[in-house]
């Protein structure tokens, strides 16, 4: 598991991973720490997403382009709400689930 | 007309041969006996990615890099330094500048750099970029004088137009005596030559046709599908386009049309193009029906080779052992390959997924594999 900072210094946040991006992960969900600079700040996606690829590198890219923006066909929720853009903040004990949306043939 | 001056290269006369299989579920491989009869296939690799390029490093002859990507996820490049055995993904792939607004949406061409350069590859992107490799393909940068160029979006259009999947920068040739001299394809844009090693760029489409754009004779924005060096003479260049077939003799910098030589029932349209390894007066390409609606498909279900020993004056049917009729699938650009045995193999891979081979320059065929997916890219490893 990618945790390197003190309880302190980061927010626990679990991320379900789907089964096109498990051969990065190897699990269907991985637990990341997230640095929380101030108790009134709470974590962003892009703050998890980037715990994740210090984890797990390169599965950011394959998620989120690279002008920041979440990939045609993946969709990212915050608990249960979709998660508009990398601003969208985590609230405690909140869990991150990505998703390959359905598509292709 | 003159032939081209041929230059001696050695040939590797009983090597086996090896095909890397790229198609839009995964990777194989089909591995040759001596005589190249018995053929051997393995994989996949990388099942349910959409494999556009797989390319052997010919200056190690060890590494070879695979352009992947999944109908899900961005696409990426994967990395082999001990034959495919096992791989690696990049750890920067290819990808714009942050804030260009532009997203690689899939690498689609993958050239081993000069052999003075080891280590250094270049890739084409859709839509339309060029990247650079200094270590192998494990990180990419883009080349500034193509991307940030103040006429690329001329040269090029939107990152929206080109063709049904996606436009592409293919073709990039690199001249074997000079690591600076450059050639790129682009569809749509055009032929483009570097002198500089890719600080600046020139279009280079004198000659060649775009019915489908309002100009009679446009500097650029032409749809070159593939462009080769004639084989040890590469002053020489020969283009499929998708208005016809075209060579250059350079310093000219005038396309002559060669397509004029072609059965009109058949017609000059098509994807890929084969330059004989060592004679620069041979080359072979496969037409696809380009009337009407673009079918895309074997012109009449009757697939064949046309093969032209004089430079494109004239052209010989070859479909000796390809199937006589009822036969609807068609070649990729990059989908159609030579090895360097003498006589020269000529081996495609078809949308329908079967391989077809000749050990004797196009003369026979015959199926090498079949049920595999969709094959877009076939190179000789």
């Amino acid at each position: 598991m990618p945790a390197q900072l003190s309880p302190e210094a980061a927010a626990i946040v679990r991320v379900r991973i789907p089964s096109p991006l498990r051969s990065y992960t190897g699990a269907a969900e991985t637990d990341v720490a997230v640095p929380v600079l101030a108790p009134e700040l709470p974590p962003t996606l892009r703050g998890v997403l980037a715990a994740l690829d210090l984890g797990y590198p390169g599965i950011r890219f394959r998620i989120i382009d690279e002008q920041g923006n979440v990939r045609r066909h993946i969709k990212v929720f915050v608990g249960s709400r979709l998660a508009g853009d990398l601003s969208t903040p985590i609230p405690a004990g909140a869990e991150v689930m990505i998703v390959a949306a359905l598509s292709g043939g | 007309m003159a032939r081209a001056k041929k230059t001696p290269v050695p040939t590797a006369s009983t090597k086996r041969v090896r095909l890397l299989v790229a198609t839009r579920k995964g990777l194989w491989t089909l591995a040759s006996d001596p005589a190249r009869n018995a053929w051997k296939i393995a994989g996949p690799q990388f099942l349910g990615h959409i494999v556009h390029h797989a390319m052997l490093d010919p200056r190690d002859g060890r590494t070879l890099l695979a352009a992947a990507r999944t109908g899900h996820l961005g696409p990426t490049v994967f990395r082999s330094i001990d034959n495919g055995r096992t791989w690696k993904e990049a750890s920067r792939p290819p990808a714009f500048a942050e804030g260009s607004g532009r997203v690689v949406d899939h690498t689609f061409w993958l050239t081993p750099a000069h052999a003075s350069e080891p280590g250094v590859w270049y890739a084409g992107t859709s839509p339309q970029g060029l990247f650079r490799s200094g270590d192998a393909g494990v990180t990419w940068d883009g080349i500034n004088g193509f991307n940030q160029h103040p006429q690329r979006k001329a040269w090029c259009g939107g990152d929206q137009d080109g063709t049904p999947d996606g436009p592409k920068l293919h073709s990039i040739l690199v001249d074997p005596r000079d690591a600076r001299h450059l050639y790129i394809g682009m569809s749509g844009g055009g032929v483009f030559e570097s002198t500089d090693g890719g600080a600046d760029w020139r279009p280079l489409n004198k000659g060649v046709r775009a019915d489908f754009l309002p100009t009679p004779n446009p500097e650029y924005g032409h749809d070159p599908h593939c462009v080769r060096f004639a084989g040890g003479h590469p002053d020489r260049l020969y283009q499929q386009n998708h208005c016809g077939l075209y060579r250059i003799d350079r310093p000219n910098d005038l396309w002559e049309d060669i397509g004029v030589g072609m059965p009109k029932a058949v017609g000059s349209i098509g994807l890929p193009l084969v330059a004989h390894p060592r004679d620069p007066d041979t080359l072979w390409v496969f037409p696809m029906d380009g009337t009407s609606v673009w079918p895309r498909t074997s012109p009449g279900g009757r697939p064949a080779v046309y093969r032209s020993r004089d430079g494109g004056r004239s052209w010989k049917r070859q479909d000796q052992g390809l199937p006589k009729a009822q036969a609807w699938w068609t070649v990729k650009r990059q989908a159609m390959t030579c090895d360097a045995r003498d006589p020269t193999g000529i081996y495609f891979g078809t949308t329908s997924g079967e391989v077809w081979g000749s050990r004797d320059e196009g003369r026979t065929f015959r199926c090498l594999a079949r049920h595999l997916p969709h094959i877009y890219a076939l190179e000789s490893a």
